[in-house]
């Protein structure tokens, strides 16, 4: 980049940007402690809106259904991811390229689409097979969109790995699974966390594949989204707070990891020279 | 710290999915209801009396629910539709029959809304709401409309009428103040109501079901027209506003509770219906939703004010000018999805 | 190479679950759009759509809007951003990513209490007097001036539009600023020594070397901004119908016909994958994911 430092412009500018961003979230916190119902003229200063929210059973069987369900699709799809990329890593790349094209599909296809087809399908199956739209097919859907981001997430650190790792542990006397568990499983466990809170967050935020295969079932999303069709209540401000100082903790926990990793692996570098 | 970060998560995880396996042992009742419709203290109450689990959610227009459950795929115990769309659905084969013996409470209905057009053999329902619809606006803003149809087509209040959001309610009120039969299948007749919505649409503020509560309470339209419970319920919250029912005639409906083809928990739904009949619970539905309630034993116990009240009880000569809707035959309904998607396009 | 083979076998599970739960549900969508209630094939869907050409045409003007928007919006911040410091760098990125993870609908639905005609902004110009001051100068410019008490700001294209660009803004700027950030500074220097200035650096070097984020970028804002639902039906009142709703009033909403709606969904998917070409052309996927 250009030597010169920012000016007051450049700084400005950026202030602006974050400011447009958190202005509207700025808002929904502070209306949640607002004593009457309104969203725009303050009142006063009141916790009440929380005490309803947990008293919400039907936000709070939301929540739960939303965490369950980003739990295990994180966890499933993080281990199917991580194998499919072992294995197509270790593909020839004649079907390698194709492969990997078709796990972009998810990826780059637009949320509607997906939920629209794997709502067609699930019906289609349902008739024959005698099962409905639910908590099963809510967790197969999105199993299905997040494992393309963590082979997305995993794949680059195969790339990046020493091939003759692997066969020097072997050299030294590892069997082939414990080369693997070892060596292989550390080097790339950056990319398989990543992608597990990849997969996790996506899950969490889903709202428009959850919403045309979750059948009788409701994620948190789908519960915000049928509040806003009636009488809104700042429960739903009150719950946006929770929801922001639990990810706002989350990304810092997960910063301060990578800038603990980004040191060690200076320190690591370093060390190796000498 | 990586450790117990993992160990944390499996944790969490385990314990997740334990709860899950756990929960599934109980008996539950999936209800699927008209939004803002119901007291929902009532679901505490009645897992205490029977220890079933009330699994709630909403939908916003009868065509939504025929969408839902025509797409299959899906489980619903109790539904609650209202009268045209139950004789569409007995029509189609998509309901069951209730079995009357679970439901005893059925004796507290007023024998006037059973065994009506839409369920003449009284096997496929009961009810649970009654209405008509009527024209809710705000005094502040409207001066002393006439108490015409007119008044949710005049430009005067452009940008601030809200009209329905579903096809059927939205070309009734065109029809009516067209002076055709609400029911008709004539094609001219049809065409006519369905230009008279173009030229509405310019001067709404938007379509809306459930979000005109917080829209006229909040004052941010004038003009809406919507059920009488739920108008009830917005004049309570919001003393500016006023209703009418339009001089052209209205609709009437009767909104109830059916079981769909195929429901799982067929029992726990007739046992969930019978204990919506109960008269406490009537009363508490009908106070908090604003509906009347067609329970014989309910209505006896209401104090002379409530049953004075002409929102909830409407009189003989405002009944007498109101038409129901009946299932329209299968070209009709083609033809209101077309108009209704070309409109909304 | 032995093991190689073996290892390659962990990947066909993901193949089947793939071929499963993505290609067929997608070669549902086509039999769907080309078949009828009755099972036979007809293009009668497609010909239906020529009544819908104004949704399209107004899905595609204000998601080129948004994208166009989030660009301008997005590439000078990007760049301002790629020339400070590794740390200030860091927190930037991590509060540009914050808000992409509250829900979605949340986000929207901060707009609507602020846009509304009773809302926050429309209370706050009315307090401080501007509303009345805009009412003086129509009513002295024009004598048929109705004065009015709110801005329209809720319900209208504008604050689609507006949804779109607050929703997507970050999917702009972080694609650009990981390509910026890249650009070799030797690169850079060897400009300046052979005499640039600083805008011709700008217009010369950095510009074009960062195109294959812009294209990300544009990728990334379009496609979901073509395909929202819930921003026209929040933020637009229900009087803008965008692609989205079409399909959705088609499965769950008050006009069933899963015909018509698979057909509009190819033809989205189309427009979808000739931004997936595209962008393929310019890069690998991985870099969104690391991004996201």
């Amino acid at each position: 980049m250009t030597n010169k430092k920012n000016g007051f412009w450049g700084r400005f500018l950026m202030f602006l940007m974050l400011f447009f961003l958190y202005a509207p979230i700025f808002v929904l916190i502070v209306f949640s402690f607002n004593s009457s119902k309104s969203r725009s003229v303050w009142t006063g200063f009141t916790t009440d809106w929380y005490v309803k929210l947990l008293h919400n059973s039907a936000i709070l069987n939301a929540l739960y259904t939303t965490l369950l369900v980003s739990v295990l699709a994180a966890i499933i799809a993080t281990i199917a991811g991580t194998f499919a990329s072992i294995g197509l890593y270790n593909m020839r790349r004649r079907w390698r390229e194709p492969l990997l094209q078709v796990n972009n599909i998810p990826v780059i296809n637009a949320d509607i689409i997906t939920g629209v087809s794997l709502c067609i399908l699930f019906v289609f199956l349902g008739r024959r097979l005698g099962f409905e739209l639910g908590f099963g097919t809510l967790l197969i859907a999105h199993v299905t969109f997040n494992i393309p981001y963590v082979i997305l997430s995993v794949m680059p650190k195969l790339r990046q790995l020493d091939n003759n790792l692997f066969e020097a542990a072997q050299d030294l006397g590892c069997t082939w699974m414990q080369a693997f568990v070892k060596v292989i499983i550390p080097e790339i466990m950056p990319g398989i966390v990543n992608g597990l809170l990849m997969a996790f967050t996506l899950s969490v935020d889903d709202f428009v594949i959850s919403y045309f295969t979750a059948g009788s079932v409701e994620t948190l999303s789908m519960r915000i989204y049928a509040m806003t069709k009636k009488r809104i209540s700042p429960e739903i401000n009150a719950i946006s707070t929770i929801l922001f100082v639990t990810i706002l903790l989350l990304l810092i926990i997960i910063n301060v990891r990578e800038a603990r990793q980004e040191k060690a692996a200076k320190k690591r570098r370093e060390e190796f020279k000498q | 710290m990586k450790k117990i970060l993992c160990l944390a998560a499996a944790l969490m995880a385990v314990l997740l999915v334990f709860t899950a396996c756990g929960s599934s042992e109980q008996e539950v009742v999936n209800v699927y209801n008209w939004g803002e419709n119901i007291d929902e203290t009532i679901f505490k109450d009645f897992e205490k009396q029977t220890g079933i689990k009330v699994n709630y959610k909403v939908y916003e227009t009868n065509e939504q629910l025929y969408a839902v459950l025509k797409q299959g795929g899906v489980s619903y115990d109790v539904i609650v539709p209202s009268d045209y769309m139950i004789s569409r659905m007995i029509a189609e084969d998509m309901l069951e029959k209730i079995d009357y013996s679970n439901v005893p409470n059925l004796s507290k209905i007023d024998p006037n809304y059973l065994y009506r057009e839409f369920d003449p053999e009284q096997e496929y329902s009961v009810p649970y709401t009654w209405g008509i619809v009527g024209i809710v606006y705000n005094t502040t803003m409207v001066e002393d409309p006439e108490e015409s149809w007119g008044l949710l087509f005049d430009d005067k209040y452009s940008g601030q009428i809200l009209q329905f959001d579903n096809s059927r309610d939205a070309m009734a009120t065109a029809l009516f103040y067209l002076g055709y039969d609400v029911n008709t299948t004539d094609k001219a007749e049809l065409d006519e109501a369905y230009q008279l919505l173009v030229q509405q649409k310019p001067i709404l503020q938007g379509y809306v079901m459930d979000q005109m509560f917080d829209k006229m309470e909040g004052g941010e339209a004038a003009v809406g027209v919507y059920y009488a419970g739920d108008c009830l319920t917005m004049i309570d919250n919001n003393p500016d506003l006023a209703y009418f029912v339009p001089e052209e005639g209205s609709n009437f409906f009767v909104d109830a509770m059916c079981i769909p083809k195929g429901a799982a928990n067929k029992k726990n739904a007739e046992l969930f219906i019978n204990f919506m009949c109960e008269t406490d619970i009537c009363l508490r539905n009908m106070d908090v939703t604003g509906y009347a309630t067609p329970s014989a034993e309910a209505y006896a116990e209401l104090d002379e004010e409530t049953r004075e009240n002409d929102i909830l009880f409407p009189s003989e000569e405002v009944l007498s000018n109101c038409q129901t809707y009946i299932n329209l035959p299968a070209d009709t309904l083609e033809l209101y999805n077309d108009y209704w998607t070309k409109l909304k396009s | 190479m032995k093991n190689r083979r073996l290892a390659s076998l962990s990947a066909y599970p993901y193949v089947v679950w793939m071929a499963i739960f993505v290609v067929i549900p997608l070669v549902l969508v086509v039999f769907y759009a080309f078949t009828n209630d009755a099972g036979q094939f007809t293009t009668a869907n497609f010909n239906e759509m020529g009544s819908y050409t104004m949704v399209f045409v107004r899905s595609l003007v204000l998601s080129a809007a948004a994208t166009a928007v989030c660009l301008i919006l997005g590439y000078p911040v990007a760049y301002v951003l790629a020339k400070e410091s590794a740390g200030v760098q860091r927190i930037a990125l991590m509060l540009l990513m914050l808000p992409m993870w509250i829900n979605f609908l949340l986000r929207t639905y901060a707009w609507m209490s602020i846009l509304e005609n009773t809302g926050l902004l429309n209370t706050l110009f009315s307090d401080i007097g501007l509303i009345a001051l805009v009412n003086k100068i129509g009513s002295a410019l024009s004598s048929s001036y109705v004065p009015i008490d709110h801005f329209q700001m809720i319900n209208t294209q504008g604050a689609v539009i507006l949804g779109m660009v607050y929703n997507y803004l970050p999917f702009m700027i972080m694609p650009i600023h990981s390509v910026i950030v890249k650009i070799d500074r030797a690169t850079i220097e060897a400009a300046q020594d052979l005499g640039a200035d600083d805008v011709t650096v700008f217009r010369k070097v950095i510009f074009p070397l960062s195109l294959p984020g812009v294209l990300s970028g544009i990728t990334m804002v379009f496609v979901p901004s073509v395909s929202t639902f819930i921003l026209s039906k929040l933020l637009g009142g229900g009087t803008t119908m965008l692609l989205g709703d079409l399909i959705e009033l088609q499965f769950m909403g008050g006009a069933y016909n899963p015909h018509l709606g698979s057909a509009i969904s190819l033809i989205m998917m189309i427009i979808v994958m000739v931004c997936m070409a595209l962008m393929n052309r310019f890069g690998d996927g991985e870099d969104q994911a690391v991004m996201l």
